[in-house]
């Protein structure tokens, strides 16, 4: 890869917001957890109860200081690194941003302080009033998140403005309700879920397997494989509504997804493996299923989903309109300030401009798109197609480790309604070793969803490339390497310190059965209890 | 949508311009104690029991006062994104060296105290003291800079570049700001300790505070009579057009001796800025040296805030000059965001600003009394 610019400020917001996103899921999920089980806790008093939520929460804590630390790096990037992007867009893009800050995260930061240091300073309501704040507050922040990221993949509600140069928004309730938006929320929203739930499932099977903390451990599998189940099953759903609202907004990233270069005629069918090629423009050793992409694309058996060929003539097409909204923009620009702008040139805007982010793509290659060449013109159409491998594999390995996460949950779902959590040995240990799937699954969808825009920041609109401030390499190198190092070194400290408090466990046990508070340490003695079986 | 007409966009972008005001004030002056008190941490605190005391009295309330920083930050996106896009890109190594330090600092604050090892925990004391003091310095230093002018020009398509250098941030005048915004801040931070932590701590970080305020009180003054001796101003020359398309280039501006000072000529209320950041920092100095724990802390909040709004009053209308091209110069006229955003930014702030003070206030209630030395030994629940 060449380390220009614009590739390294890909680069350095791609390993950022995957570092960031390591964490954000299990906040997410983790909270919602914790609260449910300070609730049971608060119903029936049983303090056993308590003891899981302070547990869970210190994993919370230390994890929850990772999420605050890189996600202060996220919102400040937009403006050190892309501050075309931050001036073309902050009009829309910044008001869900900063929404997020005064509904959500002043919530979640506020009463974080109060669920760790109020157990003594407040009623039982009252703090777990705290922990519900914490846990609504984190999943506003993910809805205003991908509210502001929904309108990058679908940009409704919003106008080029000529006089400032920049989009503006004309429907503010459209940016809100994007259904794009809405469709990725809930899956993200679930998909942290269930990381968190098969975390807390990883972490208790392996307290079982040690026959450590058992009353604890059951009882928060209990809470992790019923929840879990409910998120994955809901992930699916949801992320089969994404494929479908992709079909009729981002037609090209369904196409490249699923390695279809032709268009075929309705229902297409669905690739299950297969080896794209972008030199070779086809997909070899593919394997189909007939008719099934046809159905989760568009619901029907009729409708026909076009190929990456047919959408890179499309493109050229629009590249072509574009450059007459260039032309006409370039017009409007060069009135002397004050003149009224005459209707031809209006309606020649207004016409085409919606076309406008096309013409940008060929910046690239000329400095004013109207002097660009057929040959520019027809490189740049076929610029709008995503890197299909990686793709193609990224999309299946995020499928493929969602339908092993809801027969995981599934399965501890009946064990448990069964009380035989402890019965295999060997489902537990599978359950150990499901610990980092939901991570790996969650990096594959980001990158499926950011990378399968390429090369649009935001779609149709912005191209990536014209979006970067204009900063030295060396000094994109500079933060870049600061970033990674910094962060891996902090990751790194976190597993330690998230091991060493999973290896210490919770610091009192209860009599399960008993709603007595008693308070009494017992470090682990591996001896006494072989001893005590 | 045509209820945003009910105000005018020349009133809301004045508005704006004074929201953005309230939050770097509420940023400074909450999470101002507890930068301070990471400043003061290894020198006020000896034990690490001491520390801990120090670490336990911002530790419930540090996170949510940190989110002013936060929400300035998205407020300044979507109210004004051109300043957003100029400033955090122009001061790009800056903005690093705050972000490494906005990293570290939850991770201090949740990490140091979960091992025992003493080479551990000082080692993440240090980490809180830079914590503490890079964000304070720079962020003076930045704004030294602003006074100043930066160094950046738009192209017609807006494009931003910037000619400066991250040493050239390092002149005289910005540091002196620089310093400014560090004798504030550990004045700031010695007040809360007075109030939270009792003993040998409270003494120590009341002696380094009276420091603090006198250092403030000269500071300030160094860099009032150097701002009106020695640094230019800038000025409008063109018609302004207070409801225009929001395009910097659309105006003239010039360089001009003495036109920070113009608005206190023209509006003698606004002197109250900098008399209040005098007189917040007297009274703070006042406070400490007679133990009135919320007198100090009051008195120094009152300065912090005297002293950011001052800045502003002077630079009125100008938000960002720019020192190459002062064409360019971002203003409150013409660097906001489009009639419609304002407006349902406004709307959406009029509605959760008073629920966010309000359970602010309630959680700093529930939290009130002193942190000492026992209960950090005795209690399971002081987290750090």
């Amino acid at each position: 890869m060449e380390l220009d610019i614009v590739s390294l400020s890909r680069l350095q917001f791609a390993a950022t917001a995957l570092y960031h996103f390591l964490f954000v899921p299990l906040t997410l999920g983790l909270s919602i957890i914790i609260a449910i089980m300070e609730t049971v806790y608060v119903m029936t008093g049983r303090v056993i109860w308590r003891d899981m939520t302070k547990f869970w929460g210190t994993l919370f804590g230390i994890n929850f200081a990772m999420g605050v630390a890189t996600g202060v790096v996220m919102e400040f990037q937009f403006g050190m690194n892309w501050s075309y992007y931050s001036h073309y867009v902050g009009d829309i893009f910044g008001a869900p941003l900063a929404i997020e800050g005064l509904m959500a995260f002043f919530l979640e930061a506020t009463f974080v302080g109060l669920f760790f240091f109020g157990w003594d300073k407040l009623s039982k309501v009252g703090h777990l009033a705290a922990t519900w704040a914490v846990a609504i507050g984190s999943n506003f922040s993910a809805l205003w998140i991908l509210i502001a990221n929904g309108w990058m993949q679908n940009p409704v509600g919003s106008a080029f403005n000529p006089q400032t140069m920049r989009m503006e928004v004309t429907d503010f309730a459209a940016v809100l309700t994007n259904p794009v938006a809405q469709a990725k929320f809930v899956h993200t929203v679930s998909a942290g879920y269930v990381c968190a739930s098969v975390f807390v499932l990883g972490v208790s099977a392996w307290y079982v397997l040690k026959g450590r903390h058992l009353a604890l451990a059951k009882r928060s599998m209990t809470v992790a494989a019923s929840f879990g189940l409910a998120a994955a099953l809901s992930v699916a759903v949801l992320g089969d509504e994404s494929g479908y609202l992709s079909t009729e907004h981002q037609k090209m990233k369904l196409a490249a997804i699923e390695g279809m270069w032709e268009t075929q005629p309705a229902p297409a069918a669905f690739t299950l493996v297969g080896f794209p090629s972008q030199e070779a423009r086809e997909t070899h050793y593919a394997i189909h299923i007939p008719a099934l992409m046809g159905l989760i694309g568009t619901r029907s058996l009729d409708t026909v989903i076009p190929g990456i060929n047919e959408l890179v003539v499309h493109a050229e097409a629009r590249i072509r309109q574009g450059i007459k909204a260039y032309d006409a923009l370039q017009k409007i620009r060069a009135l002397p300030a004050g003149e009224k702008l005459p209707d031809n040139l209006r309606g020649e805007f207004e016409d085409n401009g919606h076309e406008l982010g096309y013409a940008l793509l060929l910046k690239r290659y000329v400095d004013d798109p109207r002097q660009a060449t057929p040959e520019q013109i027809a490189k740049a159409a076929w610029d709008t197609v995503p890197q299909v491998a990686p793709l193609f594999w990224l999309f299946r390995v995020m499928v493929g480790i969602g339908m092993l996460l809801i027969l995981l949950t599934g399965t501890f779902f009946v064990l448990s309604a069964r009380r035989m959590l402890d019965r295999y040995q060997w489902l537990l240990k599978v359950a150990v070793w499901a610990i980092p799937l939901p991570w790996l699954a969650i990096e594959a969808g980001w990158l499926v969803a950011e990378f399968g825009r390429q090369p649009w920041v935001i779609e149709g609109v912005l191209p990536t490339a014209v979006a970067v401030s204009n900063l030295g390499v060396k000094t994109l190198l500079l933060t870049l390497t600061g970033f990674v190092a910094l962060y891996t070194v902090l990751l790194v400290i976190e597993v330690k310190l998230m091991l060493k408090a999973i290896r210490t466990g919770p610091t009192a046990e209860h009599d399960p059965d008993e709603g007595v508070e008693q308070r009494h340490v017992r470090p682990f003695n591996p001896s006494k209890l072989a001893s005590a079986k | 949508m045509i209820l945003h007409q009910l105000l005018n966009y020349d009133t809301l972008r004045l508005i704006w311009w004074a929201l953005i005001g309230v939050l770097l004030v509420a940023f400074a002056v909450t999470d101002g104690f507890d930068l301070g008190a990471g400043m003061l941490l290894p020198f006020a605190g000896r034990t690490d029991i001491e520390r801990r005391v120090i670490i336990n009295s911002v530790g419930p309330v540090w996170e949510g006062n940190q989110v002013w920083l936060i929400l300035g930050g998205g407020a300044i996106f979507a109210a004004w994104p051109q300043l957003y896009a100029v400033s955090f890109s122009g001061f790009y190594l800056a903005m690093f060296v705050i972000l490494t330090a906005l990293i570290l600092r939850p991770v201090a604050f949740k990490f140091r105290s979960k091992r025992e090892d003493p080479a551990w925990r000082a080692r993440w004391d240090w980490v809180l003291f830079f914590c503490g003091f890079v964000p304070a310095l720079i962020s003076g230093v930045a704004v030294g800079n602003v006074l100043q002018g930066v160094p950046f020009r738009l192209a017609g398509d807006m494009h931003i570049f910037y000619d400066g250098s991250f040493f050239g941030l390092l002149n005289p005048f910005a540091v002196l700001c620089g310093l400014v915004s560090v004798a504030m801040l550990v004045m700031h931070g010695s007040g809360w300790l007075l109030l939270k932590a009792g003993g040998a701590v409270a003494e120590r970080a009341r002696r380094y505070g009276l420091i603090a305020a006198l250092a403030t009180i000269v500071l300030y003054a160094c860099a009032g009579v150097w701002l009106w001796a020695g640094v230019q101003g800038y000025a409008i020359t063109s018609v302004v057009d207070p409801l225009g398309p929001s395009n910097p280039l659309l105006k003239t501006a010039v360089v001009r001796a003495g036109a920070w000072f113009v608005n206190y000529r023209t509006h003698a209320w606004t002197i109250a800025a900098p008399a209040g950041g005098l007189l917040g920092a007297f009274g703070a100095l006042v406070g400490l040296w007679f133990r009135r724990e919320i007198m100090a802390l009051l008195c120094s909040a009152l300065g912090i805030a005297g002293i950011v709004l001052s800045v502003g009053a002077s630079m009125f209308p100008f938000i960002l000059p720019s020192s190459i091209d002062p064409r360019a110069s971002l203003t409150v006229w013409d660097a906001s965001s489009s009639h419609l955003t304002l407006f349902i930014m406004l709307a959406v702030t009029c509605f959760f600003l008073p629920i966010i003070v309000a359970y602010t206030s309630w959680v700093y209630k529930v939290l009130w009394g002193k942190v000492d030395e026992n209960a950090i030994r005795n209690e399971t629940t002081h987290a750090y």
